[in-house]
């Protein structure tokens, strides 16, 4: 009680506490370093990648291919953006309905052992090295029918499905039990309940889990190496031929040691940047209610 | 009975009549969709099982050539000493690989885990609560640039700004006998440090992400008792938060290892490829399991050499599945306790 009683100054004098205080603070100052660190990589790369990509790009990089010559200047990556859409929007289609339709499976109907080992595994998917998944699709697919975009796009698929199948799996959990109590006890049967109940309320969650799975998907190089190939040189919009992409238009002038082809490499890095970003933006904006994890 | 819940029966009443008439309709479409839902979910399974099935296929011919475990003992990669007959020695030993895959993903972590978890710390229980949501997307943001554009920064921005730190420790600690060749010279710019550093980086995000949700299921009661009893904020995070989260920050960290262990174009542009055998210093080049497939999968003409590739790529899966069904484990247990 004493204790208690004891004026502020006498106990700030006493050097356990004082040395509790100090250990406090010098604690806390590494906490801050730590994030004072990852804030200050995450500047570095983008201020770098935004100079760097800035002296290069203007309107005519978006749409033209680059040059014959890849010492010569000029020329962008129009290709190789006209691929990445085309290749991550059948991707998507692809991924975005089985995700779903998993996570439902695992949400609304699931029981016991499976629905354990589908929750399961699909994380585990989530980790699986995405060169891995491109040897993978290389063995089932490209050996058969060779190097085209769609083969890329079923690689993405892979990549993005559990992606889309975990945020949507959070989401549908968030809706109200009592709302599937009620259409059910309405006389709806339960896939009207899932269809027009559970889906439409999880919407924004789905939307948002989907379009950084989208993100992701567009960043993905080393799947698309073993099977969309590249194709630096001309304009093929059609999935069933080899294509190129921007993701791999990036790596292959990155490493090529031409100078000027380098700096086609920075523009389309600050390109992809900023399609992902906006993505994720986006998503952010349209989920902000909800927490969505994407690890 | 109030009108309108009198009402609301009315209605139920009028409505069994079309029910009754569709049912068996609705019945059927009911199960078909249970039937395609439980068929997507069971793809997931499907998919993973056959990645082991096609990737093991693909590498049978080098498989059944060489031996299943001569990959494993052997620690030189020499495509080009293949044959088409003679199988001893193996020239596609991926010991070296395994060693890169391993070097640069510790690396990696001794980094990445302490400013991760720092990282989370802060945002979960030291910033201004209004701070925590903005510190949190940013950290987040890390996650989203893309493995390419890291590969392409490590390159051209990270290099140059480690080499006097490096040329440094290769000079002095460097040549030092004995224990200085793990940090012997010359620095060529590309090597197994760089491609740790790059690593850190990226997994950074990922683990802190996972250690912010462990942190935040941290109950209140417990903080608010250790702050009552006169806790500093750090006595209050060393006594209330740490303990509980112990295994989920081991299970963040296997995650971050797992994304490590597969990370393939980041680490492919940084590492140096050089596939031929282990190089002591971690200031000289190398190359990992992920980064030889990248880097010779589209130019693999020599005997077996593909499928020596897909070799790798198995045992690259193996690891994966190993470090990822452990991390799901291990954070499971942590989140629920």
């Amino acid at each position: 009680m004493t204790d208690v009683a004891l004026p502020a100054a006498r106990f700030r004098q006493r050097p356990a506490l004082r040395r509790r205080r100090t250990k406090n603070a010098v604690m806390t100052a590494l906490l801050l370093v730590a994030v004072a660190l990852a804030l200050g990589a995450l500047a570095w790369v983008l201020v770098y990648v935004g100079i760097r990509g800035f002296s290069v790009i203007s309107p005519s990089f978006l749409t033209h291919n680059p040059p014959g010559n890849p010492a010569a200047p000029g020329g962008g990556f129009f290709n190789g953006i006209a691929g990445s859409l085309i290749v991550v929007g059948i991707a998507t289609g692809i991924a975005v309905p089985l995700g779903v339709g998993a996570a439902i499976y695992v949400v609304e109907y699931g029981r016991g052992r499976l629905r354990g080992a589908i929750r399961f595994f699909n994380d585990v998917l989530i980790g699986i090295p995405t060169i891995v998944t491109g040897a993978f699709v290389y063995a089932v697919w490209v050996t058969r029918f060779g190097f085209s975009g769609f083969a890329g796009s079923i690689a993405l698929a892979v990549v993005m499905l559990p992606l889309v199948a975990r945020t949507t799996e959070e989401m549908l959990r968030l809706v109200p039990t009592e709302l599937r109590e009620g259409s059910l006890a309405l006389g709806a049967t339960r896939s009207q309940t899932v269809l027009r109940i559970c889906l439409p309320t999880a919407l924004p969650g789905i939307i948002t889990g989907g379009m950084l799975a989208v993100a992701r998907a567009m960043g993905e190089t080393a799947p698309l190496l073993l099977t969309v190939l590249g194709n630096d040189l001309f304009t093929q919009l059609n999935p069933l031929h080899r294509m190129e992409t921007l993701s791999l238009q990036i790596f292959s002038n990155a490493v090529t040691g031409y100078e000027q082809a380098e700096a086609r490499g920075w523009a389309g890095a600050l390109t992809l940047i900023a399609i992902v970003l906006i993505l994720t933006a986006v998503a952010r904006f349209f989920g902000r209610r909800v927490q969505v994890e994407n690890v | 009975m109030s009108p309108a819940s009198a009402g609301g029966i009315v209605t139920i009443e009028r409505r069994p009549q079309p029910i009754a008439l569709r049912g068996e309709h609705r019945r059927l479409g009911d199960s078909l969709f249970g039937a395609a839902v439980a068929l997507t979910g069971g793809a997931v399974l499907v998919v993973l099982a056959a990645m082991v099935v096609f990737l093991v296929l693909q590498g049978l011919p080098a498989i059944r050539h060489y031996g299943f475990f001569t990959f494993i003992t052997a620690q030189r990669w020499a495509p080009s000493e293949a044959s088409a007959t003679a199988a001893v020695p193996n020239p596609y030993g991926i010991v070296q690989f395994i060693y890169g895959t391993v070097l640069t993903s510790l690396i990696g972590m001794v980094i990445a885990v302490p400013l991760a978890v720092g990282a989370a710390l802060v945002i979960t229980d030291v910033a201004p609560r209004r701070l925590r949501r903005p510190l949190s997307s940013l950290v987040d943001l890390l996650a989203a640039v893309p493995s390419v554009v890291y590969g392409f920064w490590g390159l051209f921005a990270l290099i140059p700004a480690i080499r006097p730190v490096v040329d440094f420790i290769t000079s002095t600690l460097g040549t030092v006998p004995v224990i200085g060749v793990p940090f012997g010279g010359p620095f060529f710019g590309v090597s197994y440090f760089t491609a740790g550093l790059v690593l850190a980086i990226m997994i950074l995000p990922i683990i802190a992400a996972v250690c912010r949700e462990v942190f935040r299921s941290t109950p209140r009661n417990e903080k608010e008792a250790a702050v009552a009893l006169g806790a500093t904020r750090w006595e209050m995070i060393r006594i209330a938060v740490l303990p509980r989260a112990r295994s989920g920050i081991v299970g963040a960290s296997l995650i971050g290892l797992g994304r490590a262990v597969g990370e393939t174009i980041a680490v492919t542009m940084v590492i140096g490829n050089a596939v031929l055998h282990i190089n002591p210093s971690i200031f000289d080049q190398g190359a990992t399991m992920s980064s030889v497939i990248a880097n010779e999968f589209t130019e693999a003409t020599e005997p077996f050499h593909l499928e020596s590739l897909f070799v790798v790529g198995f045992w690259l899966l193996i690891v994966a599945l190993v470090v990822n069904m452990l991390a799901r484990v291990v954070v499971r247990r942590g989140v629920s306790l």
